[in-house]
């Protein structure tokens, strides 16, 4: 083999170094650049989103009903596709949480009125995350995002492993007792193909829930993000939902 | 078979203390979903010690090289059982292999299992036992095993003495192949776990690296023990030099491995983000028992102490085979207990970080005590078989072993 000359070494060495260095020096810039992630909804049409407006919610449960008979979800209080969770938070800062049978029959008086400081409601379904968990950890690809960015899952296809159940960080999957596969909410896709809302959005009286194409800028769902200052649930895991809340707590989990 | 899961769901209801989310109060991953980790880990950790004695020449760990190898084989072949008696759909686990999505590290199981199960195990035992499955092929006594020889010979009945010298090589190969494998299997196990963001009890990246070396300790443990037994059992003199080197492994693997756990609660604990206050009622309430006294006081401070007592006195022969006995079984229960407290315990509190639901381990059905038990038995008949099959002790096959 040929010997490397010292000189020759130490050229190539400080070469090398400097060249490194520049990328580092440069990398910044590059990395801002890219900061900026463009919407899901600018490039496929249409893109679907959802908003709760928790100030509108009055804990009816007409929409847990709903969706239970629309989508054929087993009646029992712990598998449920949406549920509403009643926040009473006491002076004393107590904080107390329910949802009973996913609040769809009504909740227990609340007791010692006088001593709350606030109470509300918060209803809960898929978050139709961007960077999904529970796609992400699927192991036969059964729960997919649609290119309409909704999250699905194949029901003849599920092996029935309950890893997505155990990813999703909301836990709105649970595992059907019947079909032995993962469910979930599905926002009721087959209805919103067909140009209609979802069970839950049709059911509620007071138009807390809303469904609509976040790529149309005049559409009830992007004017609603626009006008409002809104919230995702854990927006520390990461996963973007496309569900957004208006008037959401700190206390809300 | 799903009413009894709703009606026992029912009785779990009022069982629930503060709030979880109306989905959380079926648990998941049960008592099969412990064992799976800790058979996969008894198969990394049997195997490790294996290649201790191959590929860094431990010369005197040779009586427990062939029993660790069948010992990782017997446990590989059961360890995907617990796996698919899960399964809600298991006729369509061949999936995973078919149609696997490249971003979830269950689907890499397949793959990682049979590369492990053919590539390294089954080749490396083969190749170990060649020379004298030719033998045996010809002088067994008994016809039904000279004919199963005669088909493991795949037809080469006069090997020469240059073949074994390359039988050798490529066997040394393997099992340097192997190791990173045997890491691979079990620090994937691990990574299943500690991949998992939704849930803070899992998400760490130590989870793998603490699943390895648990799993080092149990297989090490286990082979161990299994060397003790069987010498016990045939009436031979125990050779102590080997065990004592064994149990030293063992202890390393034990230390390591607790102060992996201890470094992972403290952190935990002093960085005390916003789940820490479930994590430790967790600890304090539900996982007190399994946690505290199995997995740390019982299954690892205990073995340390008693090996740590071998190491700093010279301890008769006697007293030495007892402490490691002990040890060895404690450390074992302690794994177990450890397998437990990650994955039936990251399932007990809420991801609302707001209550806690519980488990009822039933006796019969599908994901019972009886099933578990059964298959955590299982492996045992396998490596029996296995043992008759392939005598990994010099004496001749056929007779009393």
């Amino acid at each position: 083999m040929r010997e490397l000359p010292r000189r020759d070494f130490l050229k190539l060495t400080a070469s090398a170094l400097l060249t490194a260095a520049a990328a580092a020096a440069a990398a910044p810039v590059a990395w801002a650049e890219k900061f900026y992630r463009e919407p899901p909804w600018r490039r496929k049409k249409p893109y679907w989103g959802f908003c709760v407006d928790i100030e509108k919610c009055i804990g009816c449960g007409r929409c847990v009903d709903a969706c239970k008979t629309e989508n054929d979800v087993p009646r029992e209080p712990f598998y449920v596709r949406t549920w509403v969770e009643r926040y009473i938070i006491r002076k004393d800062n107590e904080i107390k949480i329910d949802s009973p049978n996913g609040g769809m029959d009504g909740y227990p008086p609340v007791e010692n009125p006088e001593t709350v400081a606030k109470s509300f409601f918060v209803p809960k379904l898929c978050n139709l995350c961007e960077n999904s968990p529970c796609v992400q950890v699927c192991p036969v690809g059964a729960t997919f995002k649609t290119e309409d960015g909704v999250v699905l899952i194949d029901r003849k296809y599920c092996i029935g492993c309950r890893y997505c159940i155990q990813a999703c960080p909301y836990g709105t999957r649970y595992f059907h007792p019947i079909l032995q596969v993962a469910d979930k909410c599905s926002v009721c896709y087959h209805r919103l193909r067909r140009g209609k809302v979802t069970a839950c959005v049709e059911a509620c009286p007071t138009g807390a829930r809303m469904v609509g194409d976040l790529s149309d800028p005049q559409s009830n769902v992007s004017k609603f993000r626009e006008n409002n200052k809104v919230q995702t649930l854990k927006a520390n895991m990461g996963t973007e939902p496309k569900l957004v809340y208006k008037g959401l707590d700190k206390e809300v989990r | 078979m799903h009413d009894s899961v709703v009606i026992a769901l029912r009785d779990t209801l009022d069982k629930v203390t503060g709030f979880i989310y109306p989905n959380e109060l079926e648990l998941q991953w049960s008592i099969l979903i412990v064992l799976y980790p800790y058979l996969t880990g008894l198969v990394a950790g049997a195997f490790i010690l294996a290649s201790l004695e191959r590929v860094f020449n431990v010369k005197v760990l040779k009586p427990t090289y062939r029993l660790s190898l069948l010992t990782a084989l017997a446990f590989l072949m059961i360890a995907p059982l617990p796996l698919q008696v899960h399964l809600g759909h298991p006729e369509r686990s061949f999936n995973i292999l078919f149609t696997p999505n490249p971003t979830s590290a269950m689907a890499m199981f397949g793959f990682v299992y049979l590369w492990y199960l053919m590539a390294v195990l089954l080749m490396e035992i083969w190749l170990d036992y060649r020379k004298e499955i030719v033998g045996w092929a010809d002088t067994d006594p008994s016809w039904l095993k000279r004919l199963i020889y005669k088909v493991m010979t795949l037809g080469v009945f006069k090997p020469t003495e240059k073949s074994f010298v390359i039988d050798d090589r490529v066997g040394r190969a393997l099992t340097i192949i192997g190791l990173p494998s045997a890491v691979l299997l079990h620090g994937y196990v691990g990574f299943i776990f500690g991949s998992i963001k939704a849930n803070p009890w899992w998400s760490t990246p130590l989870m793998p690296i603490i699943f390895l070396f648990s799993a080092m300790a149990s297989g090490i443990a286990g082979v161990m023990l299994l060397y003790m037994f069987l010498c016990w059992a045939r009436d031979v003199e125990i050779e102590m030099p080997c065990l004592d080197t064994v149990a030293k492994y063992f202890l390393t693997a034990v230390i390591v491995a607790f102060s992996l756990e201890m470094l992972e609660s403290i952190q935990t604990a002093y960085e005390a983000e916003e789940h820490f206050d479930i994590i430790q009622l967790l600890i304090e309430g539900k996982l007190y028992i399994s946690l505290i006294v199995i997995q740390i006081c019982l299954g690892s401070l205990l073995p340390i102490l008693l090996l740590g007592l071998t190491q700093i006195f010279e301890l008769p022969e006697k007293v030495r085979k007892v402490f490691y006995a002990v040890s060895g079984t404690l450390s074992l229960i302690g794994i177990f207990a450890m397998r437990w407290n990650v994955v039936v315990g990251g399932q007990f509190f809420s991801k609302s970080l707001m209550g806690f639901t519980t488990y009822k381990l039933e006796l019969a059905g599908r994901e019972g005590l009886f099933s578990a038990s059964v298959i955590a038995v299982l492996p045992f008949f396998v490596l029996a078989g296995l043992l008759w099959l392939l005598p990994p002790w010099e004496n001749k096959p056929g007779g009393a072993a």
